[in-house]
């Protein structure tokens, strides 16, 4: 099926019109040396019977959290994802339009990014928001941009207790400036602030602090902030949007731009991706932020409408003196985490980040119960925490596996130095029996 | 317009039900120090049927592909087949995650590794990254890769060629990978100046960025010449894949001596836009580039694929994890359903279908280039220009009609531009109504500018003052404004 509608006959009357006689004279300007001559090597064409069986033979491949308890996280996680939002997100009036360029057609996609604008402002704490970028490690390397066009700096000083994934991205990002990226080595689990004021010197464009870190604990946002600060420098906070439920926002204690993974807004895990990048900032950094903005205006006759705006920033316009490359962005991830917040509202967030606190730390205190078991690091947390055991971790996932739970994270694979320490997540979504049998298989080794 | 979501609701409403705490629970000050807590939340508080209501009122306002004729210029808005969506929405490919052990998930990854092989072979390059979010993204890759390249042969190339007609994030993309542009323009026939090119072509220019199609439409003939004068200076050749469509099957990007090139899995391979997103912008690099590509890839073992992590070379990450997996399964979909004879007459008739319009407007709008083009038209609002209306008021007209306007004003070397890109999805039917209303619109302008300047007259809001956004910059709600 190739979904188009003209017929033989069509096409034959399309050409006379155009002048020409068949199709291939229409791809005369592609010179002979190149035109394709060969078959190319695809496979066959399939009917759409054939591709449900084939797509689904695929997908049972995987084992999905529809039949295994997750309890994996490192920047991704299994949040609930109401019914209500796949619905609106299937609208096809959102998801089959374009980059709304054309604002008196497009204004249901601008008022909602305007409303997504809005929520992360709110749950932030801070002035302004762009409509989206790519992903939470994106968004972070966009910040870091954002820092140095702001104070004309040439270092990045990021926690190590960052996502080893963003951590690798900035170091990609940054190469194509020349700019430095110095990485602060953490204590405990914790970044050493004593550390922290070693690395700080004039040529300090922004310190970046995830809040909570990696291994899921809370940093010293306020105090890192004010180090920061005090040298001229920015503070670049990296959050986990659900945490804000509960969560002092960055815009209180200090936080300059404020980056993050959406995924845990609406998004689901999507092995991966898409997700949705955010990134806010102050109000006196407008300009610098990278990516589409929408804003509010009027029409001729006084009737509030919405626009992209502030255009001046962006590529099409500004070539190679645009705030950033971002064209594209991930608008209907956007778009799913302002409904998400519409629905969960004022209590709906706080009760969600309350469950993955109050059940992170009961399979906490129920694993550190068992012999030979503990908890990496003694500090306050959230939803996830490191626990050290005496098996490997992949010996441990194997055992899980077969009793219908994905495991955590083995933190090995990003730090050499923590063998047999496993990264575990826990969300709302589970529940004190599939805890405990976690719990119970851990103690059958 | 209607109420924003944070005018709307009472306090004590519940739009979720969330499980009770089924573990013992001290509270969250227990377990948090007090001085993180926070102490206000302020959001919205809705009942489900209420936020239903607001968004679907909100889509209603929208065009779209699925219920308007959409010809946006160089974006490709064909139909999104509604199979993609249903294989999608599987639970065996939404609820993985990306750290499970490999051997939970090779359902997902010998989908990729399909995908990378299929487009591989249609744009002729020998491996791909699945990794960049969208066609930017794609380009800042390929460009971070080929700085490393160079590094690597001890070269200091610091310039990067870019034609005026350009997209521009290739300027933007490669000024963020740390280089320098040099524009060079468009000769009177549509294609790249190879004269100015020779002379800006040297030891200290990195590579050309070509779009191939050009985004005026046009096949770039002297492609073989271009490329030849591009690796002759040692430089490499960079494609802008975002025309692609008209190539399916007919031609490849390796075959024309692209030595890397992005495709933007949004545009010719039906994933839809989102109104923004999320895309997909993959890129196919020649074997000299394959060990710069980022990590991971997926590669196969016997029967079983992998994660390879494996590249000393590679640039690193650009993303964190594997790319836009939803958006690849898409356009793999996409690709079984068409296969190599459905690719090529998707190709056929997208050329056809703006040939189409071509040839029937060109009497009543200025055509700047006048021969046959490849997948959109480019015409130019001059002669309307003279008359007092410009092509904006042409764009905000065909909204009064039910139709998308064509990107407008680029390319930025044709004066009010109106790049119009059909695809191959639009029926004759379709394109018969845009050309009665596209003449109409002719004579309007001739006869009742005023009515063009006052544009549109029945959309849900009339022409909106883009000056006054940004002069009163407002883009946040706020409880007391």
């Amino acid at each position: 099926m190739d979904y188009s509608g003209n017929t033989p006959l069509q096409q034959k009357k399309m050409l006379a019109e155009i002048g020409l006689r068949s199709l291939d004279e229409l791809f005369q300007s592609i010179p002979e040396g190149v035109k394709l001559k060969s078959s190319l090597n695809l496979p066959k064409q399939l009917s759409e019977i054939e591709l449900v069986r084939e797509l689904k033979d695929l997908a049972d491949k995987n084992k999905s959290t529809s039949d295994y308890s997750l309890f994996l996280g490192g920047g991704y996680y299994d949040h609930f994802v109401p019914s209500a939002l796949k619905y609106l997100i299937g609208r096809p009036e959102f998801y089959t339009a374009y980059t709304p360029y054309q604002a008196e057609a497009s204004q249901g996609i601008l008022q909602a990014i305007y409303e997504y604008q809005t929520f992360i402002t709110l749950l932030t704490g801070m002035e302004v928001s762009n409509a989206s970028l790519y992903d939470g490690a994106t968004a972070l390397a966009e910040a870091a941009f954002m820092a140095v066009r702001i104070n004309k700096r040439n270092t990045i000083l990021a926690a190590q207790t960052l996502h080893p994934e963003y951590l690798a991205v900035l170091k990609t990002y940054l190469a194509g400036l020349d700019l430095t990226l110095r990485v602060i080595p953490h204590n405990e689990g914790k970044v050493d602030l004593k550390e922290l004021k070693n690395y700080l010197n004039k040529d300090v464009s922004a310190v970046i602090l995830p809040q909570p870190n990696f291994f899921g604990i809370f940093e010293e946002g306020e105090k890192t902030a004010s180090l920061a600060r005090k040298n001229g420098s920015l503070c670049i906070a990296s959050v986990d949007p659900i945490s804000l439920g509960i969560i002092s926002p960055p815009g209180k204690w200090g936080a300059d731009i404020v980056v993050g993974e959406g995924q845990a807004l609406g998004s689901g895990l999507n092995f991966g991706g898409p997700g949705l990048g955010f990134i806010a900032c102050r109000m006196e950094f407008m300009r610098k932020i990278p990516g589409r903005l929408a804003g509010k205006t009027r029409d001729e006759r006084g009737k509030t409408g919405y626009v992209l705006t502030l255009q001046t920033r962006e590529q099409h316009i500004r070539r190679e003196k645009a705030t950033s490359n971002i064209c594209s962005n991930h608008a209907l991830s956007a778009l799913a985490a302002a409904i998400y917040l519409s629905l969960l509202g004022k209590n709906g967030l706080r009760k969600t980040a309350e469950l993955c606190l109050g059940k992170a730390h009961y399979l906490s205190e129920k694993i550190a119960e068992i012999p030979g078991y503990e908890l990496k690091f003694q500090k306050p947390f959230f939803k996830e925490f490191v626990i050290s055991s005496p098996h490997p971790v992949s010996k441990i996932n194997r055992k899980l596996l077969e009793n219908k739970i994905i495991g955590g994270l083995d933190l090995e694979r990003f730090y050499p130095v923590f063998k047999n320490c496993m990264l575990l997540a826990v969300t709302e979504k589970r529940t004190k029996e599939e805890i405990d049998k976690l719990v119970k298989v851990l103690k059958s080794l | 317009m209607s109420k924003l979501i944070f005018e709307k609701g009472a306090c004590g409403r519940n739009g979720i039900s969330l499980p009770e705490m089924d573990v013992p629970f001290q509270g969250v000050g227990g377990l948090i120090p007090k001085n993180l807590l926070r102490k206000e939340l302020p959001l919205p508080e809705l009942s489900e049927p209420e936020v239903v209501r607001h968004y679907t009122n909100l889509s209603k306002l929208n065009f779209s592909v699925d219920g308007n004729f959409y010809p946006l210029g160089s974006c490709t808005m064909k139909y999104n087949p509604k199979i993609n969506e249903e294989l999608a929405a599987l639970p065996g490919f939404t609820q993985l995650h990306p750290y499970q052990g490999e051997e939970s998930v090779q359902g997902a990854l010998e989908l990729m590794y399909n995908l990378e092989k299929n487009l591989s072979e249609i744009v002729g390059m020998e491996r791909m990254t699945l990794q960049p979010a969208a066609g930017a993204h794609g380009e800042l890759t390929g460009i971070l890769m080929l700085r490393a390249f160079f590094k690597d042969k001890g070269e200091s190339r610091k310039k990067i060629i870019i034609p005026d007609a350009s997209h521009g994030t290739n300027p933007a993309s490669a000024v963020l990978g740390g280089f320098e542009i040099v524009e060079v323009a468009t000769d009177n026939s549509g294609g790249i100046d190879i004269e100015a090119l020779k002379k800006v072509m040297n030891e200290e220019a990195a590579c050309l960025m070509l779009t191939n199609p050009s985004t005026l439409g046009l096949f770039e003939e002297n492609i073989l010449e271009v490329s030849s004068i591009v690796h002759k200076a040692g430089g490499l050749l960079y494609g802008d894949g975002a025309n692609l469509n008209a190539l399916l099957g007919k031609a490849r990007f390796g075959d024309m001596g692209f030595d890397l090139v992005h495709l933007n899995l949004h545009k010719t391979f039906a994933a839809p836009h989102g109104g923004g997103g999320p895309g997909g912008g993959p890129l196919g690099v020649k074997k000299q580039l394959i060990p710069y590509l980022p990590v991971p890839l997926v590669d196969r073992q016997g029967g079983r694929f992998f994660l390879n992590y494996d590249l000393p070379g590679s640039i690193g990450r650009m993303r964190s994890f594997y790319g836009n997996f939803l958006v690849m399964l898409k356009a793999y979909v996409y690709i079984l359903s068409l296969g190599e004879e459905g690719l090529r007459k998707a190709a056929e008739n997208a050329v056809l279908n703006a040939n189409y319009l071509r040839a029937k407007l060109k009497d009543y709008y200025e055509l700047p280039y006048k021969k046959i083009c490849l997948h959109e038209v480019i015409f130019s609002g001059s002669r309307q220009k003279a008359k007092g209306v410009r092509t904006l008021d042409i764009a905000k007209r065909l909204i009064d009609f039910g139709m998308h306007p064509p990107t407008i004003y680029f390319p930025l070397n044709v004066p009010e531009a109106l790049m119009i890109e059909p695809t191959e999805t639009e029926t004759k039917e379709t394109l018969d109504y845009f050309i009665e209303i596209m003449k109409r619109i002719a004579g309007e302008a001739e006869e009742n500018p005023q009515l063009l300047h006052q544009a549109p007259h029945n959309a849900p809001v009339g022409r909106l003052d883009e000056a006054k956004a940004a002069r009163e910059i407002d883009v946040a709600w706020q409880a007391s404004g």
